[in-house]
Parts: C-alpha cells; sequence; structure tokens
C-alpha cells in the first residue's frame, strides 16, 4: 500500500469515526441523566436528516438544517414527555423496551411519511465529484464539514456542560440524583433536556453526513449499532472517550477493505462489541469500580 | 416553623414511623437522638420529601407540606443536608456550592452568587482553598462542610442535619458543631439528627429521643442530658450501678 491510499483510507476512517463518536454523545448524554440506553437515538438522525431534506424543497440549506434540528429537538422533548416522564420509578429494562418500541415507532411512521427512497441533501459545498486536495490525498469538502461541524459540537458542548448551570445541572443529576433534588433541582427537567440535546445532536449530525452516506427511513438502525458500540468501546457515559472510540472504530473499518471484502464491514462493530463486552465490559477508557456500580 | 403531627412513614409495607409529633421553632437548634435503625433517618426522608409513603400532618411555616416534592420543599426554605454527605463527588467545590445557589436563582433572576459564595467561605475556610478540587478528593470532614455548605446557598429558614459526625475524628467533629452552633448564632434555625447523643445535646437547646420509630423522651437538652434512660442508652453511663459503688 503506497502513502496516499493510506491517508485516503485514514481520511474516510475519521469521517465516518467522527459521526459515530457523534451518536455515542448522543447515547451518552441520555444515559448519564437516566441510567438508561436510548435505543431511538439512531432515529433522530434519520428524523434529522430526512426533515432537512422534505424542508430544503421550499428553504435554504441553512434554514432547512436548522428547522429540522429544530423540530427534532421537539420531537425528541415530546417522545421524553408521552413516554418516560410519567413513570414513577421504571426499571432499567421497562425503560430499554420503551426505547426499542419508540424506535420502531419512529421507523414506521418515516416510512410512511417518506417512503422507502433513499434520500440526500446537496453537498454542502462543492458537488459530489469536487475535491480539495491536501499533497496527493484528496478529500470531499463534504468531509471536511462532517469533521469541523462534529469538532465544534464536541468542543460545544463541552462548554455547556463545564460552564453553564443548565449544564452543571445536568452533570449534578447523573452524578448524584438524591442530592440534586436536594438542591431543588427538577430532574425531571433535566431528563428532558437531555432527550432534547441528543435529538438536536443526532439531527445535526444526520444533516451533514446525508451528502455522503445518504439516509433511508431505516438507516437509523445501522447507525445506532455503530454509536451503540462505540459508547461501549469508550465506557459508557463518557463523552470525550467516545469520540476516540469512535475515531479508533472508524479508522478500523476503513482499514479493514485492506483485507476483506467491503461486505464484511459492519462485521468489524459487531465483534468489537461482543469482544469488548466480553472482556472489559467498562470500555477501553471506563474505570472498572464505576462500571460495576452502575446498574446497566 | 415545622410542626408534625401523627407522621406515619415507612418503605412499601414497612412502617418505620409510628405517630410522630413534633416541632421545630425558629432560631432554636433542635436535636433528635436515637439508635440505628430508630427511624431518624427515615423521618428527615418524610420531610424532605424523598419519602413519598407518608401519612399524618407536616406543616412547614403553617403550609402543608406533605404532598409536595422534594424540589418544591427545597424551594420552599427547607433543606436537608443527607446522610453520608451525597456531595457532587465528580464536580468541583465550586460547582457543588452554585448548584447549592439553584433555588435563589429561581427565586430571582439576577441573583449573585458570588455574594452567597464568599460567606461559605468565610464560614468555611478550607473550602476556599480547594475551590477548584473534586469534592470526591475530599476528606470526609472537608465533604460535611461542603454538603452544609451546599445547603446554606440556597439560604434555608430551616437546615436538617443528617449525622454530620458520622465517620468523623472527634476533632473534627468538634469542627462541625461549633459551625453548627454558629449557625444558630447567625439566627438560623437547625433540626439535627445524631446518633453521637452526648455531642448533640450539647449544642441543642431542645431534644426528641426516638427509638423503634416512636418519640419515647423530649424536652430541653440539658434535662435530656441528665435523664438516666438517656444516659444509661445513649452516654453509656449506668448511674444506678455507679450509685451502688
Amino acid at each position: 500500500m503506497n502513502i496516499e491510499l493510506f491517508l485516503q483510507y485514514l481520511v474516510a476512517g475519521v469521517t465516518y469515526g467522527t459521526i459515530y463518536a457523534i451518536v455515542a454523545i448522543g447515547f451518552n448524554i441520555i444515559y448519564n441523566t437516566t441510567g438508561i440506553i436510548n435505543f431511538a437515538q439512531g432515529e433522530f438522525v434519520m428524523l434529522g436528516g430526512m426533515t432537512a431534506v422534505t424542508l430544503h424543497a421550499f428553504l435554504p440549506l441553512p434554514a432547512a438544517i436548522l428547522s429540522a434540528v429544530i423540530i427534532t429537538m421537539i420531537v425528541g422533548a415530546m417522545i421524553e414527555i408521552t413516554f418516560i416522564r410519567w413513570l414513577a420509578s421504571p426499571s432499567v429494562l421497562r425503560m430499554i423496551i420503551i426505547t426499542i418500541g419508540i424506535s420502531i415507532l419512529l421507523r414506521e411512521i418515516a416510512l410512511h411519511v417518506w417512503g422507502a427512497g433513499v434520500k440526500a441533501l446537496p453537498y454542502f459545498t462543492g458537488t459530489a465529484v469536487s475535491s480539495i486536495s491536501i499533497g496527493d490525498v484528496h478529500i470531499s469538502p463534504q468531509v471536511l464539514w462532517v469533521v469541523g461541524v462534529s469538532s465544534v459540537m464536541v468542543i460545544c458542548l463541552n462548554l455547556f456542560f463545564s460552564y453553564t448551570q443548565p449544564g452543571r445541572k445536568m452533570r449534578a443529576c447523573s452524578t448524584n440524583r438524591t442530592a440534586a433534588r436536594l438542591c431543588g433541582i427538577n430532574t425531571k427537567n433535566m431528563v428532558t433536556l437531555s432527550f432534547v440535546l441528543s435529538a438536536g445532536i443526532g439531527a445535526l449530525a444526520g444533516c451533514v453526513v446525508s451528502p455522503i452516506t445518504y439516509i433511508q427511513y431505516d438507516g437509523g438502525t445501522a447507525l445506532a449499532i455503530k454509536g451503540f458500540t462505540v459508547a461501549i468501546l469508550g465506557g459508557l457515559g463518557n463523552s470525550m472517550a467516545a469520540v476516540a472510540a469512535g475515531l479508533i472504530l472508524g479508522i478500523l473499518e476503513s482499514f479493514s477493505i485492506w483485507v476483506m471484502p467491503t461486505a464484511f464491514k459492519d462485521v468489524i462493530s459487531i465483534s468489537i462489541l461482543l469482544l469488548i463486552l466480553f472482556v472489559r465490559p467498562s470500555g477501553l477508557f471506563g474505570s472498572k469500580e464505576a462500571a460495576q456500580l452502575k446498574e446497566f | 416553623m415545622l410542626r408534625i403531627k401523627n407522621l406515619e412513614a415507612g418503605y412499601g409495607k414497612l412502617k418505620v414511623l409510628r405517630r410522630i409529633s413534633m416541632h421545630v421553632s425558629a432560631g432554636e437548634i433542635v436535636t433528635i437522638i436515637g439508635a440505628n435503625g430508630a427511624g431518624k433517618t427515615t423521618l428527615l426522608g418524610a420531610i424532605s420529601g424523598l419519602l413519598g409513603n407518608r401519612a399524618g400532618e407536616i406543616l412547614f411555616e403553617k403550609q402543608d407540606i406533605r404532598h409536595l416534592s422534594p424540589e418544591k420543599i427545597v424551594s420552599m426554605g427547607c433543606s436537608l443536608v443527607p446522610e453520608g454527605r451525597q456531595v457532587f463527588s465528580t464536580m468541583s467545590v465550586k460547582e457543588n456550592l452554585l448548584l447549592g445557589a439553584h433555588v435563589q436563582q429561581r427565586r430571582n433572576r439576577t441573583h449573585d452568587a458570588q455574594q452567597d459564595l464568599d460567606r461559605m467561605y468565610g464560614l468555611f475556610p478550607r473550602l476556599r482553598e480547594r475551590e477548584q478540587q473534586l469534592a470526591g478528593t475530599l476528606s470526609g470532614g472537608e465533604q460535611q462542610m461542603l454538603a452544609i455548605a451546599r445547603a446554606l446557598m440556597a439560604r434555608p429558614k430551616l437546615i436538617m442535619m443528617d449525622e454530620p459526625s458520622m465517620g468523623l475524628a472527634p476533632l473534627i467533629v468538634r469542627d462541625i458543631f461549633a459551625i453548627i452552633r454558629k449557625l444558630r448564632d447567625d439566627g438560623n434555625t437547625v433540626l439535627l439528627v445524631e446518633q453521637n447523643a452526648k455531642v448533640a445535646l450539647g449544642v441543642a437547646d431542645r431534644g426528641y429521643v426516638i427509638e423503634t420509630g416512636k418519640i419515647i423522651l423530649q424536652g430541653p437538652a440539658e434535662d435530656l442530658l441528665s435523664n438516666r434512660e438517656v444516659q444509661r442508652a445513649y452516654l453509656g453511663r449506668d448511674l444506678d450501678a455507679e450509685m451502688r459503688i
């Protein structure tokens, strides 16, 4: 393999890796405030992309994306309020089954609204064939958009959780829910906020990635599995570790084409998921003690 | 300030508290002493709203708070320093305190927490030194101070403390109780639950003795300190035996 090909694979890996990381962060945000895995996370990505494509018929691209993200956030809030909020003290199993139900529901609704066809937003800048050359490596401008938007999103989330009072309150809920209530924090609102936030970042990810990967009514499931793998690989609840784990998975996948047929690409993520669950359930960067304290 | 009538509470079918009646007036330190499993923590859980399953009457400033959520009760000015500190261990000392200011910010959008922060650092200079440190890395005594300070950030009318002396060295217990006394001198009202009856009765104005979910004795702290029953059961002195010698 020559160096150009190597770099080309690397770029592809990083692109997919950042998307996986964003989906994983969506998992982590909800996991941190509620202790459950929201299996409808992939559907937020699909919903964001699909809505943006539809709105793009009437609106310019930035406005369409912004509206799609806001609409998905509202959907996220409504889901939490109708399905999760009123449960008094639900078991983890019950919550997980509910989120799986929600994901099936969203998928079927999407099938009825948008049909089974494949859709995509246009490239943000340039076209499918335009590329930026850095040395001998050719990068699609959309790749830069994906990596750029995702990085900005991660940085903004970090600032939000570290320096704003709502961010602190969400962290407080995830560290010690009883103590948060004793500070007068309404933990139920924080759970709603976590759904809104994950829906929003999922939708934005869906928009930026759609020109490259295309989206379909059931496209969320595959992404959710990858995102889940990454979340577990990094250590559940740890968003910075998710970024690292996302890049690892993306790059591994992209280099796997080298040694085996493309069709087996997904085998990599599933094998990693199984391997990590057997060998190190706390994740690469998670601590064993913390994992033992977790309900799930 | 706080008046409880015939309070019954428990977990599921298990009834822990049986017809508890008590009151706390403004400006006093009231202590509840009792052995392990007597129902002290349950009582505070019932008052603070953490325990949903309760019957009877809990009046805070003449309002019935029995059906309110803990969030609402805290915002009314009744704060609990929970058993075992329960600080936000992965967050810094300052962040813990700022979270305590949450109800103040809800009441008043322009509330400036800095003033309250300075007040807390004045009361607990150790916390100022550790401002940026993660709360989980503090010593037990410092965590207890942080838990008290966090509750005070809400400027509560009544502050309830669950076993502030638990697991602390005697010297630190003395510090913590000096602060509790200082809080009362500054006009705060304190409801103190303690297993360490000697220290608790030392600072308190009045006390209640609770045993298997019932109040068996009550009165001014000095009276309880000299009470034979209390001395035998909670202070480890048997006056009758000492008389015979």
